[in-house]
């Protein structure tokens, strides 16, 4: 058993650094992720041109909204990469444990959006004049939670997506849907937390959605990389 | 089995006519909203069928996956259909009533949120199984189910709360029901029930003779010589 996990383990760290070593040398993910949210930011602050009183009420929205399609950018490139060279299929046939797999990818995502969240925040807050009423310190832990949300389903339904024709329009069409519980609990959590209001119901159900789905998606990942 | 189609068929046939009777000229007027109100009598027997059928989808993808038995695929694909066109009704038939009673036709309250979502859920699983190919589609779609599945109470806490903190400014209370359209709701409910029922086994009649045709082709082009194909 000690030794099956520690295996498992290895092999994450091992994928875990692999990924992040290309993504390192590459630099692909972050950078268009990074422009693209720059992009949003911008064609949102031309839509909407809003006072320092508007954008409080609308940046949780914003915010979310952008790095939601930032992480699409991310995550439809996660597995494209393995497809190269049949990694996937060596992958599939290797005794390596498919969640060590799954989860390593699921790690690399989360670190990569909450690289693009990091630099973004800063950015975000200068356009738009934010200055948050409530304590700051839970925005921290309500982007971790919320960024840990998208990334764990949104990494099994790129898993699906690579499997389909079109698979790059697939994976948000299956995210959105099934995220959009998360995606109202991130929301709410920030607009009340920028307007100093409580928002320890909306953390409570993202950690409640984060356990349930990553438990859920770790069941059922064998499946589908197996699936043939 | 087979003579137990058609026996179905006329049995929801006369139900659904008499159900349709009784919703237009059997029940009382309501007193407020009037004749509009009747719309209800197809409103809700069909979003009750929907969720039925949706959980039907959960159960069977649930069962694929524990027993892989193709039959359980074909039955979470059919329930998934039919569910999302009645869910469709639902959708439609709500904001036809909403307009002359509350005056608007759509508001984001929890119901009518919830519902939408379940349906852009069950859309996205009929994407899914249109777009990935064939042999891996039921693994795949099973997989999505549950998640999907898993996700619905979720969306209903979340609404749910994301809905009460604001002023409710149409929506009204419970309120009982009088007992006579009571009556009228359960025949239509029942025949709505039949009638899915019998769509769905129509479809899986169809999808079952799909996939034979599918493996014959497939097995023709295995053992015949390349010329006699398609």
């Amino acid at each position: 058993m000690t030794q099956s996990r520690s295996t498992t383990r290895g092999i994450t760290l091992a994928t875990l650094w692999k990924d992040l070593r290309l993504e390192w040398r590459s630099k692909d993910a972050i950078n268009s992720m990074l422009f693209f949210s720059l992009l949003v930011v911008v064609v949102f602050s031309f839509s909407f041109d809003p006072s320092a009183e508007e954008s409080r009420q609308i940046a949780g929205g914003l915010i979310w909204v952008a790095f939601l399609f930032a992480a699409v950018v991310a995550l439809n490139q996660t597995w494209a990469r393995e497809l190269r060279n049949q990694v996937l299929d060596a992958y599939r046939v290797s005794p390596a444990p498919p969640n060590s797999l799954f989860l390593a990818k699921v790690f690399g995502n989360f670190i990569f959006v909450i690289v693009l969240e990091a630099l973004m925040t800063p950015l975000f807050i200068v356009f738009y004049r934010l200055r948050t009423i409530g304590p700051a310190w839970q925005l921290l832990l309500v982007a971790a939670v919320g960024t840990w949300a998208l990334v764990v389903n949104g990494t099994f339904f790129a898993a699906m997506s690579i499997r389909t024709r079109s698979r790059e329009i697939m994976l948000p069409l299956l995210l959105f849907p099934i995220s959009i519980p998360a995606i109202v609990a991130m929301v709410q959590a920030t607009t009340s937390i920028l307007n100093g209001e409580g928002a320890r119901f909306w953390i409570v159900l993202l950690v409640t959605y984060d356990l349930v789905f990553t438990t859920t998606c770790l069941l059922l990942f064998e499946t589908v990389l197996s699936a043939e | 089995m087979k003579r137990a189609f058609p026996i179905l068929g006329i049995l929801t046939a006369i139900l659904l006519s008499y159900a349709l009777y009784l919703a237009l000229v059997g029940a009382p007027t309501e007193q407020t909203m009037g004749d509009v109100q009747r719309i209800f009598y197809y409103h809700v027997p069909s979003a009750w069928t929907a969720f039925i059928l949706f959980f039907a989808n959960f159960g069977a993808s649930v069962y694929y996956l524990i027993k892989r038995c193709p039959k359980a695929d074909i039955v979470a694909l059919v329930s998934a259909e039919v569910g999302v066109v009645f869910c469709t009704v639902v959708l439609v038939t709500g904001p036809i009533w909403a307009r002359p009673v509350w005056g608007i036709w759509w508001t984001w309250d929890m119901r009518l949120t919830s519902t939408l979502v379940l349906w852009l859920i069950y859309v996205s699983y009929l994407f899914l199984r249109r777009f990935s190919s064939s042999g891996q589609t039921p693994l795949l779609a099973a997989a999505l189910a549950v998640l999907g599945a898993l996700c619905v109470p979720f969306v209903y806490f979340s609404i749910w709360f994301f809905r009460t903190q604001h002023p409710q400014p149409v929506m009204g209370g419970g309120g009982s029901i009088d007992p006579r359209m009571l009556h009228v709701l359960l025949i239509n409910w029942l025949a709505f029930s039949c009638f899915a029922f019998l769509v769905c086994w129509s479809r899986y009649r169809l999808e079952t003779l799909q996939r034979e045709v599918d493996e014959a082709h497939a097995f023709r082009s295995l053992t015949d010589d390349p010329r006699s194909n398609r």
